[in-house]
């Protein structure tokens, strides 16, 4: 090689080196200000609790220095979301609050730490938080010792109303004259459908209102998660209790169809116009523009509507799913915190998890937004007056039905979304005739997991 | 230092065809390895973003991975997932929806587009400044539009109801543009053409611009009507370029996704969910990764396929 050109190598080459050192010495320094600034993260989607969370979270932050920093999808995208995340491995989030139905893949996945040591060493036991909440969010398989998260918002499907415009004199008597009893919130779910009749269509200070808001979404779970308020009271069960995975008779009864027609029924007569494809956020602007007498919706939104200055306070009242002729029943909603499996900061998202389930932690989460499970919160004598929706979410937690939470749950949701909105808005087919192709795709896609269906 | 060309490599070509020999100044390298230098980033994105993954894409089609249950063995499953894809009734019913939504956009776009760009070849004064205006819509994102036509067909607050209900005494609130199963489907149509239409108009610009006069005024020479020409020279000369438009909108609504998902979620039902909706739905939503593998793979040769007739047949118009 001539001497010009080894001159010019050996000079790249010492450029080289000065840069990789150059770098190497930059994060070498910065290093120690890595490991003050300790930061966990924190995944769960965008809505009123998670700005309690973040409020809470603080609390955390000055106890232990470790940051928070959080990250929120919106529900319409939070599934999707999320799950990409977990099923890709990713590190994005340290905590997640997954929903309820995630749970049975997190745990076959791996997705999730197991909680059970590690509740075991810090003295928390499941004993002390709301029974349904511990196997809605907690347990997979459910109904055994095996826990993958900590309760940490309990939600189900509740009702608000207008309280002033029920309390109305001349509304109230012509109810009474028309229906022969007062008017007052539904008991069941024929009560529900004469309220809303009544309602309908009505002029109410000079604008017309309707009588129900209930949820039609198509996309993610909406209408899954309205319909089987109706469903569950009138005798659908996902399966035979005693032969699991026995659909047949069980998801597509007489009594089950009755019920589906029954929500179409109040679909038609009784819901605004448009409310093709609603859920959470327009139930609402619905409710809060004063378009409905009564509006379906979670309890995580109740206080934020209670303190709403149009239809907040004295004109907003609660009520508790009504019952239909087999039952009385609500839809679980909530979600349980869990460790992320490929988390590298799993110890200091462990001790955010038992800070999260002291007593004194949970007493704020409740009074600044969120929904506590912990029975020293919620059996607390003062918890029914703590906040007018305090005792229909006790009663509601009592009566709580929930959604498959298998690995395919996913599949099942879609399955369900389809079949039901194909009915209830489309029009297409009979109730019957849903359910029971709601029974073929859920076999189809128990036997895809390699589960023994019976048939009949 | 002498290169050994072999000109059938394009890297070689381009190598020898250097008017430096840049090989020179960086020592040990000819002139081809510095020429596939250039090339391998290309090729090796090439690979990695196209060709591996649907080289991958196959192999999982025969698989039965569902990503939300990873922990399941993965097992060769033969044709089955194909089988199940085309044995299944709700399968074609939405490839049917697909190409019902293909068909009268396509025809919308191509009638109006044309219309548009007859009108706009008149060169009358502010034509530009129309072709601008008409051009807008084309220029928004599909998730914007998604998102504005659903303000619009708000059955209670959005102009459109309001509008139709001025001229036909109709309640405003008595109908939703997005919510029926009959209106739905003409629907996603409307906004589509209104987005589309101008892209149509703009290649048939292209083709009405490129016919010379002199054909025009020997016509005119020959005493023949407006609607002759028309008929005789306008539509022929312009067809090939129209028949490009048919291929490049059809291609594009074949695969719709974001404005539809956006405007109706495939909803009411399943009125109006697209083929590309039930496979989004498949894959990442049902997770079901060995399925939705083949159904775009049937999808890709269907499309591929079409193509490919289409552009034979394109060809043969051209040539005459």
């Amino acid at each position: 090689m001539p001497k010009s050109a080894t001159k010019r190598w050996s000079t790249w080459v010492s450029g080289a080196l000065a840069l990789f050192a150059g770098v190497a010495l930059t994060v070498v320094g910065n290093e120690p200000a890595a490991a003050q600034a300790k930061q966990l993260t924190l995944c769960w989607a965008a809505w009123d609790p998670a700005n309690a969370l973040v409020e809470l979270g603080k609390d955390f932050t000055k106890e232990s220095g470790i940051e928070m920093k959080y990250e929120f999808v919106p529900w319409t995208s939070y599934a999707d979301r999320f799950l990409n995340e977990l099923n890709s491995h990713g590190k994005l989030c340290d905590l997640i609050i997954g929903d309820s139905q995630w749970i049975g893949g997190a745990a076959e996945n791996h997705w999730y730490v197991k909680l059970n040591d590690f509740f075991a060493k810090e003295h928390i036991t499941m004993d002390d938080f709301v029974p349904a909440t511990v196997v809605g969010y907690s347990e997979w398989p459910k109904n055994t010792p095996n826990y993958w998260a900590l309760p940490a918002m309990a939600d189900a499907v509740g009702w608000t109303y207008r309280k002033d415009w029920f309390a109305r004199p001349e509304i109230q008597a012509e109810f009474k004259k028309k229906y022969g009893r007062d008017l007052a919130p539904p008991k069941t779910y024929d009560e529900l459908k004469q309220i809303a009749e009544f309602f309908q269509g009505r002029e109410i200070d000079g604008k017309k209102v309707y009588g129900a808001y209930i949820f039609t979404e198509r996309g993610s779970e909406g209408i899954t998660m309205g319909v089987t308020n109706v469903l569950y009271n009138y005798g659908f069960e996902y399966e035979n209790p005693k032969k699991p995975y026995q659909m047949q008779g069980f998801v597509n009864s007489p009594e089950a169809a009755k019920g589906l027609e029954f929500y179409k029924d109040l679909y038609k007569c009784c819901t605004a116009p448009g409310m093709t494809n609603a859920y959470m956020q327009e139930g609402l602007d619905a409710f809060k523009s004063g378009q409905v007498a009564m509006q379906m919706n979670w309890f995580a939104f109740f206080p934020g509507l209670y303190k709403d200055p149009n239809v907040g306070g004295d004109k907003i009242g609660f009520f508790v799913n009504p019952a239909g002729p087999k039952g009385h029943f609500t839809q679980l909603g909530g979600q349980g915190i869990s460790v992320v499996a490929t988390s590298d900061h799993q110890d200091d998202a462990l001790r955010y998890i038992k800070w999260f389930a002291q007593p004194k932690v949970q007493q704020k989460w409740w009074e600044i937004g969120g929904y506590s499970a912990l029975k020293a919160v919620v059996d607390a004598p003062g918890f029914p007056k703590s906040a007018p929706f305090a005792p229909q979410f006790l009663e509601s937690m009592g009566i709580v039905k929930d959604f498959w939470a298998e690995p395919s749950y996913a599949q099942l949701l879609l399955d369900m979304q389809k079949r039901v909105h194909d009915y209830v808005v489309a029009d297409k087919g009979t109730a019957q005739q849903a359910l029971d192709l709601l029974v073929k795709d859920w076999t189809k896609v128990f036997k895809e997991q390699g589960k023994a269906v019976a048939s009949d | 230092m002498t290169a050994i060309i072999h000109p059938d490599a394009p890297a070689d070509r381009v190598g020898a065809q250097s008017p430096f020999r840049v090989a020179r100044r960086v020592r040990g390298l000819s002139d081809r390895a510095i020429a596939w230098l250039f090339v391998a980033p290309t090729v090796a994105l090439l690979l990695a973003i196209n060709i591996f993954p649907l080289v991958w894409m196959i192999r999982l089609s025969f698989t039965n991975l569902n990503l939300s249950m990873s922990y399941l063995p993965l097992r060769f499953v033969g044709l089955d997932n194909y089988s199940d894809i085309l044995t299944d009734e709700d399968l074609w019913l939405r490839l049917q929806t697909t190409a019902q939504f293909v068909i009268s956009s396509v025809a919308l776009q191509v009638v109006i587009g044309f219309g548009l760009a007859l009108l706009i070849n008149r060169q009358f004064r502010s034509h530009s400044f129309w072709t601008t205006i008409i051009l807008l819509p084309m220029m928004l994102s599909p998730a914007v539009v998604g998102n504005f036509w659903t303000l619009l067909f708000q059955p209670q607050i959005g102009p459109f109801n309001y509008v139709v209900g001025l001229f036909t005494g109709i309640p405003p609130s008595s109908f939703s543009m997005t919510g029926e199963v009959a209106l739905a489907p003409w629907t996603i149509v409307l906004v589509d053409t209104w987005m589309w239409a101008p892209y149509v108009m703009l290649i048939c610009l292209a083709g009405l611009r490129s016919i010379p006069d002199y054909i025009y005024e020997a016509a005119e020479v020959d005493r023949a009507s407006s609607l002759r020409q028309f008929w005789s020279i306008t539509l022929p000369m312009t067809m090939p370029f129209l028949m490009l438009a048919v291929l490049f909108r059809a291609i594009e609504n074949f695969k719709m996704f974001d404005m539809v998902n956006l405007l109706t979620s495939g909803g009411p039902g399943s009125t109006t969910e697209l083929v590309s909706i039930t496979l989004k739905r498949a894959a990442f939503e049902k997770w079901r990764t060995g399925y939705s593998s083949a159904l775009a793979i049937i999808l890709f040769v269907t499309v591929f396929g079409a193509a490919n007739i289409y552009v034979k047949a394109l060809n043969r118009v051209k040539q005459r």
